[in-house]
């Protein structure tokens, strides 16, 4: 009893204080020892976390090889466009990579496009993702415009975006020898397990009039189209990189990577690039050098901003809580 | 009670015109033609050709059942954001739109829901107010013969009704009779016109024989009279009875709303009933008044407009030239197929209909929450000021009422207080403190400021001891006050001692005087036995209670006589006395005097007066002049003690004296023409003469407690105060001194008119007066010469004029305080008008009565003074308190919390969406200004409800930069409000820049790092999901830091709400993405699967963070290092705790604070320290 009613007034008394705006109340006051001990601190948290970043990134060894030039044979490239939509010539092409520093498994294969708006709202839209994951049960397409359906049937997987699918392919070979790439989990594995059916396969794609890019398996469900999986997650910026395998093996320094590529993907009507990437990864993820001299600035910075308060205060020191600063003490005080 | 507002066009001195006996020379003559066209069938209001008059319901809503969707839709679409973010809604639904159509209605109809809420719980108020007022039953005669009771609702124009005592007039009636057989009733107007005193109305005679209930069965007649109309002094109509054509003046008319007194009942006839009554149409609603600080918000939203407006242009240029030249060769979007919307081939009409997405996307920079947060946010600080406890009055249980929540923060830039007087400075409460009888001073309380002055002396460590006794034995008493308008103390006069006084018989002629000369009506209080008195002033009552104490008392009038019961005789056993009343010669302004003359109990005729001393000394016969020498010397006293007198005087008539004189003012009385009053005048002025002086009393105008210290603080918080009073100029200069607004040593400009006829001249003149002050001003060297100016209505009446008003204004501003005495109503609220426009500051306009009513509407805050009776006052008012002194709180704790709150919320709220919305426009850029949303429908969507909104709402409720007790002790720090350091716009940019900064910082920290390479160690590269996740975990994390650094009072409050929106994003995102992906698309797992294992997404948020708020930190500490501000230098003392270990120094820098003002209670006291010193010194 006595404790509820203690109880009982301790809430009472909390909502008096409350309702008269006196709770108690920390009133942290930036004091100049404040203010340096602050901006020292984040000066020595940035530049090593900085340092320390920077360093994981130069470990990162990276390859990049543009090919979408050099891979048109000389006569065409005066009119690049015709030559790519030009079925009937072949497109394959031979590339060099010279590995100029050890790389450590798994070393990652990207192609990387650039001036290609992936992220415009038109294409973003265009896509239905309950369709993907439920398949021709579900009907309304109409998000999908303008590739919804042809010849009266629902296409399977509709949208631009997964009708411009990337269709270059890679192999690569080492001293002869072909150099496995593992093309599975390059997807998101939520990806796979959650967004594309594993009952859904692709249907009436890439069909007479409507042909894009890359076809698709109709054998294999979406969710293992992996493929398909990574270029529907649309890209943040014109210009960016997916993921196309892995290779399981180490490269050794003045390894030379010969690729036999697929030239199939159109960029030249719009004046994209192609490239082709190796990259290892650290903790990180890849080469990322900004990202550690950004922490650096930051933590300099910092430090400055410490350094010129401590100066500042050596040379024009103010009494804290002095009370000639008082309005009343003070001259130009008017009122 | 929702009544209706007086409009301030009453001029006080029109309700005399109430008086008893006169009768209105305005006849029928324009009766039944046009505006007069009103007919009434008494008693029959079934007849058939009866026009359909309005019925008696009155209702003050603003909307009906039906008429409310649509009204209050109006009303919140007539703001133009508001209208816009309804484009954008309707926008929505076409494929224009970036968003999802949930994403932008849900806001706008909860924005537009809460306020439509709002409006409509007032309305509800209002309409149960007027349900209370229709439901209220009165006796009404019915057809059967009997009177029954009705509700006010269902009375009709024609009914007869019956009035009991204390009850209000169900709708305006024509007075038939009443239980007096005179027909005479007694009617309180404080609803009507703020007045408390009585006003008589009387019966016509010929329907004075309608005093029964019986007596109306066959009572039939018709009143012809004028439409309904707002004037309440003025009535025409007549009435058509037995055959015969009477006159109606005003006399005649019960007006709604104002209350029967001291008569049994009356019974009247219904003329105008619901709105057609006379304060119905007088009400006008109340201004809606909106604070600078949301005016000045108004500009920043159309700075905002404007950014929106270009960078929607630059979207829809960028969009069209990509529409044209790249659009053809992006062949993966299908150009071919391309609507309309994204055809290459028509650019323009692509452009034109993008700037309608873009101006949809970019919205954020309006922020439309900003509305709503800061609507709770004013009703949660109302709330709080609603609670204080500090300014709750416990006489009354009356807590301080925020009646809007628009002002708070206006409350925190007043710069003028324009005050009434009576009832808001003072009590209108007159204590009977001392008296002069026969050249003997009576009467040993001290008044206020003699007891204020002593008890400052009694704190000085300085002082000798004899001073301090004096204080003692004078605070012991003043605590004994038990008897309401008698404060008087003496043992000479009480308890019948005077008896043994040798100037006995003159005391006894003094208390005779005090007891019969006056209007007074005695009411006996059942419980207690004692008689208390309805009197036309408060200072004829305060002598009615004195004489009663004294041992005369009054307790009965009839239309002839007054009684006086004598408690203490020489027989030892009380008396009753009889006085005919043979004349009352009544006060009026001009004469200054009242007479009456009796005949007493031996029929001696005795002529008894009571009035100002400059007025009775000149009509003192040569014997009357036996006192005069002492008499004056004590009235000097006293006028400097800040009291109210007045001398008394008598003569004793002989029977053919009076006779003569009697004929000669009854032929005046009765004659008719436009010199009757100059004959009445002329008549009275020969009796008035060779008078015996008596004695001169004087009471005090009870000051309302506490009112000197909070004019005293108030003026330390650097706020001016003008009095704005009906009074006349010496009692106004009186108050003046008791409540420090003036003091000796000031310098008074008394500005008055000539009295000359030609107006011209008397313009000259006054122009001559303010020049003439001007030039003093400016020569006077002594920097602490303070000025006070003093000036009267009808000379305001002309200063106000347009060609000389702002030179009048140029020399008010330069005064330190300001008293305009005897100004009506309109008046009050013209010189508010004038300082409102002609300085451009905040004023403040505090008042009780309906006659500051324009006043309170017209000034930028309105504050009524609850508790007393009258609520038009009230009604009319924004923030009402009970008493003055309350104003202070209001005004240096809440108003200075609430201006802070504000500025720096809306400060806040423009950085925050700045920072937000300008992120969605870069990223434009790399997107071929195609209008996609870095972020996700649903992260734009929960940005302004959840996860920024809390934190900044705690800050606009929540935030202290002082405690309550330091404002108080510090009030200068009031000033950073009226200066308005805080919402300038050097300070509105700043923080706007803050947010470009802010926007650039986070937008390209993320892009960079997120460009191309794989963000994590298993080599994914970050897509759109990724980068605006990130983005806006950087966004909520910068925003939500920058807010703590922002406040500098943290309750657990605050750290919920800060720290708890960060946490609320990540929960949202573990719930979004737990959806199915139907529902959340790319962002299913995201932050399980993709973002939180991955250690760039940590690090990028950390550095975005920091990075964003090292300037602002970098900023304010530089700022409280080398530019502190008021509050900040008293946070640090508070910090540091000096003001406990040096008390010294904190009481010293306290007394310095106040040295700079020159009015205020301090001033005066230190004044009159000076002056007793100065007598003590001479006695040593």
């Amino acid at each position: 009893m006595d404790t509820d009613r203690e109880r009982h007034r301790a809430r009472e008394t909390a909502f008096y204080l409350f309702t008269q705006q006196s709770l108690p109340a920390c009133k942290p006051v930036l004091t100049p020892g404040w203010v340096i001990a602050i901006f020292l601190f984040m000066g020595v948290i940035f530049i090593p976390v900085g340092l320390v970043t920077l360093r994981a990134s130069h470990c990162v060894v990276e390859i990049v090889d543009r090919y979408d030039i050099d891979c048109v044979p000389e006569p065409s490239r005066m009119d690049k466009v015709s030559y790519i939509q030009d079925d009937s010539i072949p497109k394959n092409c031979s590339r060099f990579m010279k590995v100029h520093k050890y790389m450590k498994a798994p070393i990652y294969i990207y192609y990387q496009l650039d001036n290609y708006y992936q992220n415009h709202r038109r294409y973003v839209k265009s896509r239905s993702d309950k369709q993907l994951l439920d398949g021709q049960k579900y009907h309304d397409t109409s998000y999908c415009q303008p590739v919804e359906s042809n010849n009266n049937r629902p296409i399977v997987p509709c949208g631009l975006i997964a009708w411009s699918l990337f269709n270059d392919t890679f192999e690569f070979i080492r001293e002869g020898a072909e150099l496995k790439v593992n093309r599975k989990n390059i997807a998101w594995k939520s990806d796979r397990g959650h967004k594309f059916g594993k009952n859904v396969y692709p249907f009436n794609f890439q069909n007479g009039t409507l042909i894009g890019g890359g076809k698709l398996n109709p054998e294999i469900p979406l969710s293992d189209q992996e493929d398909l999986i990574v270029w529907m997650r649309t890209s943040a910026l014109p210009s960016f990189r997916k993921l196309y395998g892995r290779i399981e093996e180490d490269l050794d320094v003045d390894d030379v990577v010969v690729v036999n590529l697929m030239n199939n993907y159109n960029t030249y009507s719009f004046g994209g690039k192609k490239k082709l990437v190796l990259s290892t990864s650290s903790w990180l993820g890849g080469k990322n050098d900004f990202l550690g001299h950004a922490c650096v600035f930051v933590g300099c910075s910092s430090l400055t901003l410490a350094i010129i308060f401590v100066l500042l205060h050596v040379k024009y020191r103010r009494p804290y809580g002095d009370m000639s600063y008082l309005p009343w003490n003070r001259k130009s005080f008017s009122g | 009670m929702a009544r209706g507002r007086i409009r301030a066009k009453l001029r006080k001195s029109h309700l005399y015109s109430f008086c008893l006996f006169r009768s209105s020379g305005s006849g029928g003559q324009s009766i039944g033609g046009p505006g007069f066209s009103r007919t009434v069938y008494c008693n029959e209001p079934q007849v058939l050709n009866q026009k359909p008059y309005r019925s008696n319901i009155i209702s003050t809503t603003k909307y009906n059942f039906f008429s409310f969707l649509p009204k209050a839709l109006y009303e919140q679409f007539h703001r133009v954001a508001n209208l816009y973010f309804l484009g954008c809604a309707i926008a929505s639904l076409t494929p224009l739109s970036p968003f999802s159509p949930v994403s932008m209605i849900a806001p706008l109809a909860f924005v537009v829901g809460l306020s439509m809420a709002k409006e409509g719980l007032e309305d509800w108020r209002r309409f149960m107010q007027d349900r209370e007022v229709n439901s209220r039953k009165v006796h009404v005669h019915n057809e059967e013969g009997g009177f029954g009771k009705k509700t006010w609702e269902d009375v009709r124009v024609g009914d007869v009704v019956k009035v009991e005592k204390d009850q209000f007039f169900p709708a305006d009636l024509l007075l038939l009779s009443s239980n007096y057989e005179d027909g005479i009733c007694y009617v309180e107007t404080m609803n009507l016109d703020g007045e408390t005193n009585l006003k008589a109305k009387k019966a016509l005679e010929a329907t004075l024989g309608l005093d029964e209930d019986d007596n109306f069965n066959n009572f039939k007649g018709i009143i012809k009279c004028e439409d309904p109309n707002p004037s309440l002094y003025t009535f025409v109509g007549n009435l058509e009875y037995e055959g015969k054509v009477y006159a109606i003046d005003p006399t005649q008319i019960l007006l709604r709303d104002s209350k029967l007194r001291n008569t049994e009942f009356v019974y009247g006839v219904v003329i105008f009933t619901g709105h057609d009554s006379k304060v119905m149409q007088n009400s006008t609603r109340s201004p809606s008044k909106r604070s600078r600080v949301e005016k000045k918000m108004d500009y920043i939203i159309y700075v905002l407009f404007s950014v929106l407006l270009v960078i929607s242009l630059i979207s829809s240029f960028g969009f069209a030239v990509e529409i044209k030249y790249s659009m053809p060769v992006w062949w993966f979007m299908r150009p071919q197929d391309a609507d309309e919307y994204y055809s290459p081939k028509k650019p323009v009409i692509s452009g034109l209909s993008h700037m309608v997405t873009a101006l949809m996307l970019y919205g954020y920079l309006i922020p439309i929450s900003l509305y709503v947060s800061i609507e709770v946010v004013k009703v949660l600080q109302a709330t709080f000021i609603n609670q204080d406890i500090q300014m709750y009055d416990e006489d009354t249980g009356i807590p301080a009422q925020a009646r809007t929540s628009n002002l708070n923060e206006e409350l925190g830039q007043v710069d003028t207080i324009l005050s009434d007087k009576t009832g808001t400075l003072t009590c209108n409460q007159m204590d009977f403190l001392k008296c002069s009888i026969a050249g003997i001073p009576y009467g040993v309380s001290p008044s206020e400021v003699e007891l204020a002055a002593a008890q400052q002396m009694a704190n000085d460590q300085e002082d000798q001891g004899e001073l301090k006794t004096l204080v003692a034995s004078k605070k012991e008493k003043a605590h004994k006050s038990p008897i309401k308008g008698f404060n008087f103390e003496d043992n000479r006069l009480m308890n019948g001692n005077w008896l043994k006084e040798p100037t006995a018989a003159r005391i006894m002629l003094f208390c005779q005087i005090l007891a019969v000369c006056h209007t007074a009506i005695p009411e006996l209080n059942e419980e207690t036995g004692n008689y208390t008195y309805e009197a036309e002033s408060p200072d004829e009552g305060s002598f009615l209670v004195a004489a009663r104490e004294l041992g005369f008392e009054f307790f009965q009038r009839t239309q002839s006589s007054v009684f006086v019961r004598e408690k203490y005789t020489a027989s030892g056993k009380p008396i009753e006395r009889e006085y005919k009343i043979l004349n009352v010669l009544e006060f009026t302004s001009k004469r200054k005097r009242m007479t009456v003359i009796v005949r007493d109990g031996e029929g001696q005729i005795l002529l008894l007066c009571k009035g100002a001393d400059s007025i009775i000394f000149d009509r003192l016969s040569k014997d009357g002049k036996l006192y005069l020498e002492d008499t004056t010397r004590h009235l000097n006293d006293y006028g400097e003690a800040g009291l109210r007198t007045l001398a008394l005087a008598y003569r004793k008539l002989e029977e053919s004296e009076y006779t003569a004189w009697n004929n000669e003012f009854q032929k005046a009385k009765t004659s008719i023409g436009a010199d009757r009053d100059a004959m009445l005048e002329n008549a009275a002025d020969m009796m008035e003469r060779d008078l015996f002086l008596v004695g001169a009393t004087a009471v005090e105008d009870k000051l309302q407690k506490g009112v000197p210290q909070c004019i005293d603080k108030l003026a330390q918080a650097g706020l001016k105060l003008w009095v704005l009073t009906g009074d006349k100029m010496e009692t106004a200069i009186n108050i003046g001194f008791a409540c420090s607004l003036l003091r000796q040593g000031m310098k008074q400009i008394c500005i008055t008119e000539s009295g000359s006829e030609d107006k011209q001249e008397v313009k000259e003149d006054i122009l001559k007066q303010i020049t003439n002050g001007l030039e003093m001003i400016k020569q006077e060297n002594d920097p602490h010469a303070a000025f006070a100016l003093i000036i009267d209505g009808k000379t305001l009446a002309y200063a106000l004029e347009d060609d000389m008003k702002l030179k009048f204004l140029g020399l008010a501003v330069e005064c330190a305080s300001v008293i305009c005495c005897r100004v009506s109503p309109k008046q009050k609220a013209l010189v508010t008008r004038l300082v409102k426009q002609g300085t451009g500051k905040t004023t403040l306009a505090i008042g009780d009565g309906a006659n500051d009513v324009g006043m309170i509407q017209e000034a930028d805050i309105g504050v009524g003074i609850s508790g007393v009776e009258g609520m038009q006052a009230v009604m009319a008012s924004d923030f009402s308190v009970s008493q003055f002194r309350f104003l202070e709180r209001l005004l240096v704790v809440h108003g200075h919390w609430c201006y802070k709150r504000i500025a720096q919320m809306i400060c806040y709220f423009f950085y925050k969406n700045i920072a937000f919305g300008l992120t969605l426009f870069y990223f434009e850029a790399f997107t071929g200004f195609s209008g996609q949303s870095v972020y996700d429908d649903w992260y734009m969507l929960l940005f302004n409800v959840v996860l920024t909104s809390l934190p900044v709402m705690s800050l606009g409720v929540f935030e202290q930069d002082v405690s309550s007790e330091v404002c108080l002790e510090f009030p200068a720090v009031y000033q950073q409000g009226p200066r308005n350091l805080f919402f300038d716009w050097y300070r509105i940019l700043g923080w706007m820049g803050n947010g470009l900064l802010c926007s650039l910082i986070i937008f390209f920290i993320n892009i960079i790092i997120l460009y191309d390479q794989a963000f994590r160690a298993e080599g994914q590269t970050a897509d759109l999901a990724v980068l605006g996740t990130t983005m806006f975990t950087c966004t909520v994390w910068s925003l939500n830091c920058q807010i703590a650094l922002t406040m500098s009072h943290f309750t657990w409050i605050q750290h919920v709400t800060i720290w708890g929106s960060i946490a609320a994003w990540y929960i949202f995102l573990l719930i979004y993405g737990a959806l199915s992906p139907r529902i959340s698309g790319d962002a299913y797992q995201i932050l399980v699967e993709a973002l939180a294992p991955a250690p760039i997404y940590w690090q990028t948020t950390l550095l975005a963070t920091i990075a964003c708020t090292l300037p602002y930190m970098a900023h304010i500490a530089y700022q409280r290092c080398f530019e502190p501000e008021d509050h900040h230098i008293i946070q640090e003392i508070k910090y540091y705790r000096k003001d406990v270990e040096d008390q010294h120094m904190w009481t010293r820098e306290r007394s310095k604070a106040r040295q700079k003002t020159k009015i205020g209670f301090t001033a005066r006291v230190d004044a009159k320290i000076r002056q007793v010193r100065a007598k003590l010194n001479k006695k040593q």
